[in-house]
């Protein structure tokens, strides 16, 4: 049906996956941390997808629902850790978190 | 259909381009739901279309609708979107682009001559997503329910107003 390679189904994944990464790295706002790991899981998501369909196996989509799971899991507890620290520090930067006390 | 490949992988790649460098939240947001639903797209034309399904029901309808409360909670106003502005200087995209470049390279390196032929597209149908699921990776699936609970108690201890006091063991120092 399409005429596209597993190499160029990575590359998408690649990318998108960098872009994440650069975008955890860059953004000091935990809001926009938090989206670029959105970003980033969904490019493993990508990844999966792509080679299950390579070899015809569900198993990439199994592993896709798994990852998606995971992505809800760790938002909520990411999200209400955000509302934590705005609580607190009445700041969304993530430096103003920098001291744990115990 | 492989026109449509190219145009959804490119329309993802500058939709999250653009969500990843905007100062307001709600903009990066939107763009991200664009971004999710270009990948989508390209779920759809590689063959798995319960994905397809899934990706826009879960990611783009009930995580990022999760992201949007949470940043109508915080009201954010115009002094935020101008800190913003400040923190995102071209300046501090520099070192990190670089050396996040540097391994996409490496990456593209590792991933050329992988495989040249063509994917096979033909359709991976839910029944056979489900059967595989509840049989093979059963245990999975109960380990992602177990997952799934601790999230919502975290999510709920974390969350949950305290008062003062941040921790029980505190309670002395405070």
């Amino acid at each position: 049906m399409i005429n596209i390679s597993l190499e160029t189904g990575l590359l998408l994944a690649g990318i998108l996956f960098f872009m994440g990464f650069l975008g955890v790295m860059v953004r000091r706002n935990v809001i926009f941390m938090l989206m670029s790991v959105e970003v980033m899981l969904n490019a493993a998501g990508i990844a999966f997808v792509m080679a299950g369909s390579h070899w015809h196996q569900p198993d990439g989509q199994v592993m896709f629902i798994f990852i998606l799971t995971m992505a809800a899991a760790e938002v909520s507890v990411g999200l209400a850790i955000l509302l934590q620290l705005h609580k607190h520090y009445k700041s969304l930067d993530a430096d103003a978190a920098n001291k744990m006390k115990g | 259909m492989t026109v449509i490949f190219y145009i959804a992988a490119a329309v993802a790649i500058i939709t999250t381009g653009l969500a990843l460098t905007r100062a307001h939240a709600v903009h990066a947001l939107l763009y991200l739901i664009i971004s999710l639903l270009g990948v989508s797209v390209v779920f759809f034309v590689s063959g798995a279309p319960f994905i397809a399904a899934l990706e826009v029901i879960i990611y783009a309808g009930a995580i990022m609708v999760l992201f949007l409360f949470v940043i109508m909670m915080l009201s954010v106003g115009k002094a935020n979107i101008e800190q913003e502005k400040i923190w995102i200087k071209p300046r501090t995209w520099v070192g990190p682009g670089i050396f996040s470049l540097i391994l996409l390279v490496l990456f593209i390196l590792l991933v050329s001559g992988f495989s040249d032929t063509p994917i096979n597209s033909a359709i991976i149908a839910p029944k056979q997503v489900g059967i595989s699921l509840f049989s093979k990776y059963l245990l999975g699936v109960e380990i992602s329910a177990v997952l799934l609970m601790a999230g919502i108690i975290g999510a709920y201890h974390i969350g949950r107003g305290r008062g003062k006091v941040k921790h029980r063991f505190m309670e002395e120092s405070q």
